[in-house]
């Protein structure tokens, strides 16, 4: 075929795509294969890589106490905090769908955090909720229970961050709300019909017909919480401490990368990230066959 | 009997939601207080209503932290977050028309790498285009910012947008075409007005992520007079120190204000933008 054939054939198509076909080169494909050289590079910013192997993954991956302590903060919010999160965003969900009065009200008032959820401002209102004369401490206070200072102390830091992601349960209720609302009637009443109770209805109907939006909301939920990195570096100040409980995967990788400007190794961190994530989302969708129904 | 029982559920329903969203707000209604309270006095008030009412907060707060005010920060986000809805909004709904309403070869497969760098982690390319945006000399500018959206590199609106538009009915294209209509006019005049729901859905959206947005910002701007609002905190916090929570939470406050507005006026199209992320996505 002569170009300009191609081009009369499928130049309009290519005329609109042309700022994507941009994009994804100038700023995806481009900055990926650069991204995997740099990997495996001994790259400072200035100057230019020098290729140095695997020995950036061999001395994360051996030598590396920050990384295995980041990676244990990581899954330890993801683990913990997607799936408080989405039961939370699933209670309320079915609580508000079964026509309760004044549904707009409460299904805005439940989005409001995750509204605001990933701001500065937030980050900073937290920072004071869980400090010593916080908030959250005057309110034990009137139980007579002496508080501490949650974000300064280790073992409790990592704990008042998941309940920040908890807190913005809102997005994936609003999926849930809408997902309720296409389960068709007549299933629950064949349902009641047979003498199913209130938990028979919910276990054999409400839960397997939502099974592809729990599914939807948890690959979604994973990728994003791994990602995670405003409310880590601002409650830290971005240090991750107290003793690195909040070092946060995405933490470590800025710290490496842009403070440091060890940008090789952070290039190696990242891969391995996204191998990490990887993994995590085909995990999802291996089992997803054993648990997740799609109507035939 | 039936009708005092559902009468009751329902009851014990609103009670238990009321609980809830108290507990859910309550951290934002006390940071509102607190902004009008004397410092002293944040965290002696017991509850949300202050022994002394102040303005003082913000009034000392706007005025920002070496000689930068809040007015510029403000001025600065507003300017960012409104160059990527242009950005974002030509650029996709360009690529979603292209995917929804053209043929042209090799569709399919583009399609699919669309898909797949919607998936991509943000830190496996953020380093070399650091690089590139640093051997540019757009480090310190607003470019690094702005530029990416001109050219559609959030999949996900794109992947709204064609959602949207596949569902116009294709006779409208066919009846434009026997009128003299060209491509580009069908994708003006015709497509575009009646994807208009979706256009406003990525609007907020690009709105509410670019103004929360604190990682790129901190990275590509580093002079106080490029600073946006999320960074004009951050540093406010610094160099005010913790002794200052009440001109910290005043500005905090000022900060979720735009996007509390947006909120309110466009509450349905979020609501239909996260549903149709969801359930069709």
């Amino acid at each position: 075929m002569r170009p300009t054939h191609f081009f009369k054939q499928n130049g309009t198509g290519y005329l609109f795509l042309a700022p994507w076909i941009i994009g994804i080169l100038a700023f995806t494909l481009i900055p990926v294969f650069a991204s995997l050289y740099i990997s495996f590079s001994k790259y400072e910013m200035f100057g230019s890589p020098v290729w140095i192997g695997l020995d950036n993954y061999k001395e994360i991956l051996t030598g590396d106490e920050q990384f295995a302590k980041s990676l244990g903060v990581t899954f330890k919010y993801v683990l913990l905090g997607v799936p408080l999160e989405l039961a939370f965003a699933l209670l309320i969900a079915m609580m508000l769908h079964k026509g309760i009065r004044g549904l707009r009200l409460y299904r805005a008032i439940y989005y409001v955090p995750s509204l605001f959820g990933g701001s500065v401002a937030i980050s900073l209102l937290w920072r004071q909720l869980f400090g010593a004369q916080g908030l959250v401490n005057q309110f034990l206070a009137m139980f007579g229970i002496q508080g501490i200072s949650w974000i300064a102390t280790p073992e409790t830091a990592l704990y008042t961050i998941i309940l920040l992601k908890v807190w913005q349960f809102g997005s994936p209720m609003i999926i849930f709300l809408a997902g309720l609302q296409q389960i068709p009637n007549d299933l629950y009443e064949s349902a009641s019909i047979d003498g199913a109770g209130r938990w028979a209805k919910f276990a054999k109907v409400t839960i397997p017909l939502l099974t592809p939006i729990i599914f939807f909301n948890m690959i979604m939920q994973i990728i994003s919480a791994f990602q995670a990195f405003t409310p880590a570096y601002v409650i830290s100040g971005g240090s991750g401490g107290p003793l690195n409980s909040t070092l946060f995967y995405t933490l470590y990788l800025y710290q490496k990368g842009f403070v440091s400007f060890q940008m090789g190794y952070a290039s190696a961190l990242a891969w391995i990230l996204l191998i990490i994530i990887a993994a995590f989302t085909t995990l999802a969708f291996l089992t997803s066959k054993k648990w997740v129904h799609y109507e035939k | 009997m039936n009708r005092t029982k559902t009468a009751g559920t329902a009851f014990i329903r609103h009670l238990i939601n009321i609980a809830v969203s108290i507990a859910m707000i309550y951290p934002l209604l006390w940071m509102f207080s607190s902004s009008f309270k004397l410092p002293q006095n944040i965290f002696t008030d017991k509850g949300l209503w202050s022994s002394a009412f102040t303005m003082d907060n913000y009034i000392l707060g706007w005025k920002g932290l070496s000689g930068a005010s809040f007015a510029l920060f403000f001025r600065n986000s507003f300017f960012v977050s409104g160059m990527s809805i242009v950005g974002n909004l030509i650029s996709c709904s360009m690529a979603a028309y292209a995917f929804a309403r053209l043929s042209f070869k090799f569709k399919a497969p583009l399609f699919g790498l669309m898909l797949l760098t919607m998936m991509l982690p943000h830190h496996v390319t953020i380093i070399p285009q650091y690089v590139i945006f640093n051997k540019l000399g757009w480090v310190n500018t607003y470019l690094p910012l702005i530029v990416p959206k001109f050219t559609a590199t959030e999949g996900f609106f794109i992947f709204l947008m064609i959602q949207f538009m596949r569902n116009i009915p294709q006779e409208l294209d066919q009846a434009a075409t026997v009128d003299g209509c060209g491509q580009v006019q069908i994708y003006w005049r015709l497509i575009l007005p009646l994807a208009l729901p979706a256009l406003v859905t990525a609007a907020i959206f690009t709105f509410i992520w670019t103004w929360n947005d604190f990682f790129s910002q901190m990275l590509y701007l580093s002079k106080i007079k490029n600073y946006t609002v999320s960074l004009g905190l951050r540093t406010f916090l610094d160099a005010s120190g913790e002794s200052n929570w009440g001109r910290l939470f005043a500005m905090s406050t000022l900060s979720l204000v735009p996007v509390f507005a947006i909120f309110i006026f466009f509450q349905k199209f979020l609501i239909e933008g996260i549903t149709a992320g969801g359930v069709k996505g």
